[in-house]
C-alpha cells in the first residue's frame, strides 16, 4: 500500500463522518459556484461575438423618453455602421399582472431588425410571413414553449405604457440571443394606435462591420447628437444589458460578501472535521511515529486526507451546481437570465478552492498531530 | 425522567471548539439570511408607510405605474370639482396634478448610474401630503427651474447637494432644498415644479391627479365616480394601495434570498450532524452509564436534541449579533413599477429576530435528530466496552 492509497482510505474510513463533511461541503461549494457562474455571466464574459458587434443608442436623459427617428438614418450613414433597427419597448399586459404572464415585447422594423440581429434564428418562410403581416408577431422559442403557443395563434395585449390595445397574430417563432427574449411586432403596427409615436423611437440598436469599430462608433452617434434636442446616450449592448442588472444593487458586494461567509463557513466544516478525525486517532498518530514515519509524512497524510475529502466534496457541490444551472435555464426564468453556464474554468477554480480551503483548515491539527510526542501518544485515552 | 439541561449546556463547554466552530458555521448562515430579510422588511415598510387614506390617486385607465399614466388637464378640472373633495383653509379643492419623470444620475458609491423619479408637483401637492417636511434651504419656487430632493436622494446620488445644478429637460436646475420624507417611497424622489417640468418636457399632460376626500366614505365615492365615468377613461385608488402594490419590487431579492439560504442552511444541518455524531460516538459509555441508571431511550434522544437545539440557538445567537450592525443602512434597488431607484433602509424588527432563532432552532432541529436517534438506540454492553 502506499502512502496515497493510505492517505484515501483513511479519508473515508470513518463512512458515516466522511459522507456528512462532503455533503457540507458540497452544498456550500454549490453556493460559492453558483455565485462564480453569476459573476462571470455579468461581469467576465464578453458575450457573443454577434453581441460585441451591436451598440444601444438611448435618449441620454431618460429611458423613458424617445428620440426622433431621422436619427436612424444619421446614425446609418456613419463610417464603420452596417445596420441600425429601432427597438421599442411595449409593456403590454398580457392577461393579468401577475409575473408568469410578464414578458419583453419589442416594436421594431421587421427586416432591419434581423440585419442588426442575424445571430438570431427564424426560418425563412416564417419572418417572410410575420415580414408581410403588420398585426404579426414574431415570439421567441421560450415564450412558445412556457406559454403553448402555436404558429396562428392569437395573443392580445392589453394598454399599459401607450393606450392601444394590441391585437396580434402569431407568425414566427424565433431563437433570439442572449437578453433579449422576447415578442417582436410592427412598430407601424403600434404608431397605428399611438399618434405622438409617429416619427419618434425608444431605442436604436446599430451593428457595426467589426469589434474594433465599437468604441469609435459609440463616441461618433453620441457626438453627433450633443447638442441635439435629444441627445443620445450609447454603450455596448452589453453595458446596456447590465445597467438593468446594476439598478438592483450593489451585486458585486452581494457576491463577494456571500462568498467570503461561505468559504469561511467551508473552513470551519472542514477544520471541525479533521480536528475530530485526528483527535480520535491520537494512538494510531504515535504508533505510526514509532514505525518510523517522519513529522513530514505524518503532516502529509492528514493534509492529504483533508484535501481528498475537501475536493471530494468540492467535485459533488460543482457537478450540484451544474445540474441547478441546466435547470435554471429550462425554467421560465431561464429565459430572462439566459447566458448562465458552467465554464470549465469556474469547475477548475471552484475545485481549487476546495482543494485550498481544505488544506488551510486541515493544517494546524496535522501540524499538532505530527508533532506529538509518542509516549504521551500511547498514553492518551480519547 | 428526563436530563437536565445543565448537563448539555456542560457537555457543550466541554469540547469548546468543536462547539464554537459549529456554531459559527451556523451563525453566518443565519446572518446571511437575517441580511436579506433585513432588505425585504425596509423595502417593504418604504412603500406601506406611504400615503394618506384618505388620499385618491387617480390614473389613466390600465396604467398600472404614475409614469405611464397621462391625465389631461381638462380632466383634471372635471375631478377636482367632484363632490367629495376636501377643501382647504383658504377654500380651494385639495387636488393637484403631478408629472412624473424619469432622470439618470449616478450613486455616489460608484457602483453606476440609474434612473431616479422627478415629480413635478405644487404647494398644493405638499398639503396633502402633511409627512413631508422641509430639513435645509427652501422649496422651489412656481416657474423657476429649481428643485428640492429626499434626504436620502441627497445621500445616495452625486451632484446633488444644496446649491449644485442638476442637468434634465431642456437645461439645469438647481438644487434648492432638502426635504425629509421619512420611509416612505417619497424619500427616493425629487421634486420639483409641475408648471416649470411641462414647459421643459413638452408634455403639457399629468401623470396623474391626487386628490384628498372629506372622509373615508367620501373618498370611495370619489373612486367610483373617476373610474366610473366612461368618457373619462380614468381609474382611481386609494393612494396607501398604489404604493403597497410596488412592494413586488421584492421579488428578485427574495427569490435570491430563498436560494441562498437554503443552500447554506442544508450544508450548516450536516455540519452540526456531523459535530453531534462526533458527540455521540465521543460519548458513548457515557450514555451507556445513564442507561443503566436508569433513564430511558426517549430521555436520551430529548437530550440530544436539545443540546443539537441549544448549539444553534448559540449559533443563532451570534448570527443576529452579526447582523444587528447592518439595521439602519440605507440602500436602494430598483422598484418594478416606477422603474426607477427606490432607496431604503434595512431593518431588524423583533420579528425578524424571532424568525432568525426560529431558523437556527430548525437547522439544530434536522441536524440533531439522526445523531440523537442513534444514541438511544445504541446497545449498552457494546458501548461499555469500547
Amino acid at each position: 500500500m502506499t502512502l496515497t492509497q493510505f492517505a484515501a482510505r483513511n479519508a473515508f474510513r470513518n463512512h458515516r463522518r466522511s459522507l456528512l463533511t462532503m455533503m457540507s461541503i458540497g452544498f456550500s461549494l454549490l453556493l460559492l459556484t453558483l455565485l462564480m457562474v453569476v459573476w462571470q455571466a455579468f461581469y467576465v464574459s464578453q458575450g457573443t461575438p454577434a453581441s460585441a458587434l451591436r451598440i444601444a443608442t438611448r435618449n441620454r436623459v431618460s429611458l423613458t423618453f424617445t428620440l426622433p427617428i431621422y436619427y436612424l438614418e444619421k446614425i446609418q450613414a456613419l463610417p464603420g455602421v452596417e445596420a441600425v433597427a429601432p427597438m421599442d419597448w411595449v409593456g403590454g399586459t398580457y392577461k393579468n399582472d401577475k409575473p408568469q404572464n410578464f414578458f419583453a415585447q419589442y416594436a421594431t422594423d421587421p427586416v432591419r431588425v434581423f440585419q442588426v440581429f442575424p445571430d438570431w434564428k427564424i426560418d425563412p418562410r416564417q419572418k417572410r410571413n410575420w415580414q408581410r403581416d403588420r398585426q404579426g408577431a414574431a415570439v421567441s422559442s421560450n415564450l412558445a414553449r412556457q406559454h403553448g403557443w402555436k404558429i396562428g395563434d392569437s395573443i392580445y395585449l392589453q394598454k399599459n405604457i401607450y393606450p392601444t390595445d394590441l391585437n396580434l397574430r402569431i407568425d414566427a417563432i424565433y431563437t433570439p440571443g442572449s437578453g433579449w427574449d422576447g415578442v417582436l411586432i410592427h412598430r407601424k403596427y403600434l404608431s397605428d394606435g399611438v399618434s405622438y409615436l409617429k416619427g419618434k423611437v425608444g431605442i436604436l440598436v446599430t451593428r457595426v462591420a467589426a469589434p474594433d469599430d465599437v468604441a469609435r462608433v459609440t463616441r461618433d452617434i453620441d457626438a453627433m447628437f450633443k447638442n441635439a434636442p435629444a441627445p443620445t446616450r450609447s454603450e455596448s449592448e452589453r453595458a446596456f444589458q447590465l445597467s438593468f442588472l446594476a439598478a438592483l444593487g450593489n451585486i458585486k458586494a452581494f457576491i463577494l460578501g456571500i462568498s467570503a461567509a461561505v468559504v469561511f463557513t467551508i473552513l470551519l466544516v472542514s477544520g471541525n472535521t479533521m480536528a475530530m478525525s485526528i483527535r480520535e486517532r491520537t494512538r494510531e498518530v504515535a504508533v505510526l511515529k514509532t514505525l518510523g514515519f517522519t513529522r513530514r509524512a505524518i503532516l502529509t497524510l492528514f493534509i492529504g486526507e483533508g484535501v481528498t475529502l475537501a475536493m471530494t466534496g468540492g467535485i459533488l457541490g460543482t457537478l450540484g451546481a451544474q445540474g441547478l444551472v441546466t435547470a435554471v435555464a429550462a425554467s421560465p426564468a431561464g429565459a430572462m437570465l439566459s447566458g448562465l453556464k458552467l465554464t470549465p474554468p469556474v469547475f477548475l477554480l471552484s475545485v481549487t478552492v476546495a482543494a485550498m480551503v481544505g488544506f488551510v483548515s486541515t493544517f494546524l491539527p496535522s501540524w499538532n498531530a505530527s508533532r506529538l510526542d509518542i509516549v504521551e501518544g500511547l498514553r492518551y485515552i480519547g | 425522567m428526563a436530563l437536565p439541561i445543565s448537563y448539555n449546556l456542560r457537555n457543550l463547554r466541554q469540547r469548546p471548539a468543536a462547539t464554537a466552530m459549529t456554531a459559527l458555521g451556523i451563525a453566518l448562515t443565519v446572518m446571511i439570511a437575517l441580511f436579506i430579510l433585513e432588505l425585504l422588511s425596509g423595502l417593504n415598510q418604504a412603500f406601506v408607510t406611504t400615503g394618506d387614506p384618505l388620499n385618491v390617486l387617480v390614473m389613466r385607465k390600465g396604467s398600472d405605474a404614475e409614469l405611464t399614466s397621462l391625465v389631461t388637464h381638462g380632466q383634471f378640472s372635471i375631478l377636482k370639482t367632484l363632490p367629495g373633495v376636501a377643501r382647504d383653509a383658504r377654500g380651494r379643492p385639495m387636488a393637484v396634478g403631478e408629472l412624473m419623470v424619469v432622470i439618470v444620475l449616478p450613486r455616489r458609491d460608484g457602483t453606476g448610474d440609474v434612473n431616479v423619479s422627478v415629480r413635478g408637483t405644487s404647494a398644493m401637492g405638499r398639503e396633502l401630503r402633511p409627512g413631508i417636511h422641509l430639513v435645509a434651504g427652501r422649496w422651489f419656487r412656481p416657474g423657476q427651474r429649481e428643485v428640492v430632493v429626499s434626504r436620502s436622494v441627497r445621500r445616495r446620488f452625486a451632484h446633488v447637494a444644496l446649491g449644485e445644478k442638476i442637468r434634465f429637460g431642456k437645461g439645469e436646475w438647481r438644487v434648492v432644498g432638502v426635504f425629509d420624507a421619512g420611509n416612505s417611497a417619497h424619500s427616493s424622489e425629487i421634486w420639483a415644479d409641475v408648471n416649470t417640468m411641462e414647459a421643459d418636457f413638452g408634455r403639457p399632460v399629468f401623470s396623474s391627479v391626487l386628490l384628498r376626500a372629506t372622509s373615508p366614505v367620501a373618498a370611495q365615492d370619489l373612486i367610483e365616480a373617476a373610474s366610473g365615468d366612461q368618457r373619462l377613461e380614468l381609474s382611481g385608488e386609494l393612494e396607501p394601495d398604489y404604493y403597497a402594490s410596488q412592494t413586488r419590487s421584492g421579488a428578485p431579492i427574495r427569490a435570491i434570498g430563498i436560494l441562498v439560504s437554503v443552500i447554506m442552511a442544508i450544508g450548516s444541518c450536516f455540519a452540526a450532524m456531523n459535530t453531534m455524531y462526533a458527540a455521540v460516538a465521543y460519548r458513548a459509555r457515557e450514555i451507556a452509564t445513564l442507561r443503566i441508571l436508569g433513564f430511558s431511550r426517549p430521555s436520551i434522544l430529548l437530550s440530544f436534541v436539545i443540546e443539537s437545539v441549544l448549539l444553534s440557538l448559540l449559533g443563532g445567537l451570534a448570527g443576529v449579533l452579526l447582523a444587528w450592525p447592518l439595521s439602519g443602512l440605507s440602500t436602494g434597488t430598483s422598484n418594478a413599477v416606477t422603474f426607477s431607484e427606490v432607496v431604503f433602509h434595512l431593518q431588524l424588527t423583533p420579528a425578524l429576530v424571532v424568525t432568525a432563532l426560529g431558523f437556527a432552532t430548525l437547522m439544530g432541529l434536522i441536524g440533531g435528530l439522526a445523531p440523537a436517534w442513534h444514541a438511544s438506540r445504541q446497545e449498552i454492553l457494546t458501548a461499555l466496552r469500547s
